[in-house]
């Protein structure tokens, strides 16, 4: 579905992936694990046409993401949840969600939609989305993208500085996307979090490819994680 | 006259002051507000919107209401064109960095001057008024232990001074409602909170940012029509706009429209009040001691957010 042919992407002159491929398909979860400065968001951001590509390609289901201005990308079907949430701080909930609904035109329905996977929202529809809780702010930020309709979805750290009800309720929401047929490309650092839910595990070291394993493997054998992210 | 009615006349003043210089400034503030970029080109727009209304209205003859009725029209829509062309061709080339979007709108600054200095020439010259009655004001004073109204003499404004002022909040109230209750308004403030986010839900940044820019240029040049019945056109006459926009901007609170606008009133009528009473000088010292005060007591202006 989401195809990355070896990307080599970097800020100005310092080259952060390297030849980097991965391929998501549809209805599954990928996870992408790899320590700090690995190149987890870079590759999230050279997916979003949001840095320019040094050589390779980023196509999806035939169209390639990678030669359509940055703007267009999210309209191919990507929904993108950054790390830090990053919402639009000073507009509300439904300004918010308003945006997200404008990429594809979409009305009522697919707002529904959304707002039913987070009541929540609903209760906080006129608020601020700086005075949310951090993860009121978490469910506003994928709902925003949810709003998109995406066949792709990149979720970058949702679990960060999250307590373990709120975790639940984002791993709940992705597996739901999941039946549903999206492809799903989750970035982590913390392994424990999202492994129950992943069905492959990609892993990344110094901005290239390590290598890709059925998350069955690593919930027999653990070993693998702590030798590729292990402190 | 006693001092009432001077204080009055010294208000009104000030309020037409201050109604174009809001205008000028929220263009100012929205440019900055939104692209990041510190317009120092912003008072040629202005300037090229007063030479502009002088041009269209000088092209019909009859009724001088024709002329200007054509000059509101179009000289803000001519002059925002000419901004988004400017952006196109040299702002979004440089990759609005901030540095060098400062050098280069001085480079504009200077080719907006000179052509127009080649071309309409040193002079300065009016543009009529579309309706210019004298509207004498009444005052009070007491005899007897009961308020009475007269018309001290020399107290006394144009209907066109209070039609611009009305004109002014009228626009004002126009940016508000596309700025809060618009999609196009919607997605500025967008673009202003965070780009990155802003194009990874497709927003057409670059299209924004052309849009903003007229827009910004569109009422400066707007302003200008209105204060050219008043002022006269001049190849010159951007310097104090630019200088006066960035006072209040900064006062404000950079990218604040609120704090753009009540930073407006107060320093046009601070600058009228002054200027009557005093002299035009010592209004200048008082507002550029005012910014002075300001940025090191409230750097982020007094309705600014401060930035983390």
């Amino acid at each position: 579905m989401l195809e990355l042919k070896s990307l080599d992407v970097g800020y100005g002159k310092a080259q952060v992936l390297r030849n980097f491929s991965l391929d998501v398909r549809a209805g599954e979860i990928l996870c992408l694990l790899g320590r700090n400065g690995a190149g987890k968001t870079t590759t999230m951001k050279a997916i979003m046409g949001l840095l320019p590509l040094m050589s390779g390609q980023v196509v999806l289901d035939g169209q390639i993401l990678s030669e359509m201005a940055p703007h267009k990308v999210p309209g191919a079907g990507i929904g993108y949840v950054p790390q830090g949430r990053r919402l639009f701080s000073e507009l509300t909930v439904a300004q918010n969600l308003e945006i997200g609904l404008m990429v594809k035109g979409s009305g009522a329905v697919v707002l529904d939609g959304v707002l039913e996977l987070f009541p929540r929202l609903r209760e906080r529809w006129s608020q601020r989305a700086q005075t949310l809780s951090g993860g009121e702010q978490q469910m506003l930020a994928t709902a925003r993208a949810l709003c998109l309709e995406p066949s792709v979805l990149l979720l970058d750290e949702p679990t960060e500085g999250l307590q373990p009800s709120m975790i639940e309720a984002i791993r709940q929401v992705i597996t739901v996307m999941r039946a549903r047929g999206v492809a799903i490309l989750l970035v982590e650092q913390r392994v424990d979090a999202v492994l129950s839910v992943a069905d492959r595990v990609a892993f990344i070291e110094n901005g290239r490819n390590l290598e890709t394993v059925s998350a069955d493997v690593i919930r027999a054998d653990h070993s693998i994680v702590e030798r590729y992210v292990g402190v | 006259m006693e001092f009432g009615p001077y204080l009055m006349l010294a208000s009104l003043e000030g309020a037409v002051t201050a109604a174009v210089l809001a205008l000028t400034a929220v263009g100012l503030s929205l440019v900055f507000g939104v692209m990041r970029v510190v317009n120092v080109a912003h008072g040629e727009f202005f300037m090229l919107g007063a030479v502009l209304a002088w041009w269209i209205a000088g092209l019909v003859g009859g009724n001088p209401a024709i002329g200007f009725a054509l000059a509101i029209v179009f000289v803000p829509l001519l002059v925002g064109a000419v901004a988004v062309l400017v952006d196109v061709t040299i702002l979004k080339r440089i990759d609005y960095d901030p540095e060098r979007t400062i050098v280069a709108t001085i480079g504009i600054l200077y080719i907006i001057q000179q052509v127009t200095l080649m071309t309409y020439g040193p002079e300065a010259r009016p543009v009529e008024a579309p309706f210019n009655t004298r509207l004498a004001l009444p005052w009070f004073e007491f005899s007897d232990g009961r308020p009475q109204m007269y018309w001290p003499w020399g107290l006394s404004t144009t209907s066109y001074k209070l039609g611009v002022i009305g004109a002014a909040v009228a626009v004002l109230i126009g940016v508000w409602v596309l700025m809060a209750r618009t999609k196009i308004g919607l997605v500025m403030r967008a673009t202003q909170l965070d780009r990155e986010m802003a194009l990874a839900f497709g927003i057409p940044v670059e299209k924004v940012y052309a849009l903003v820019f007229g827009l910004g240029a569109g009422l400066a040049a707007l302003a200008a029509v209105l204060i050219v019945p008043i002022q006269q056109a001049h190849y010159l006459m951007g310097h104090d706009p630019l200088l006066l926009s960035f006072i209040v901007v900064i006062i404000g609170g950079l990218g604040s429209l609120p704090g753009t606008v009540l930073a407006a009133v107060l320093i046009g009528l601070s600058d009228g009040v002054i200027s009557v009473f005093f002299s035009p000088t010592l209004a200048k010292i008082l507002a550029t001691l005012l910014v002075a005060l300001v940025l090191v007591f409230r750097p982020q202006g007094l309705f600014g957010a401060r930035r983390a």
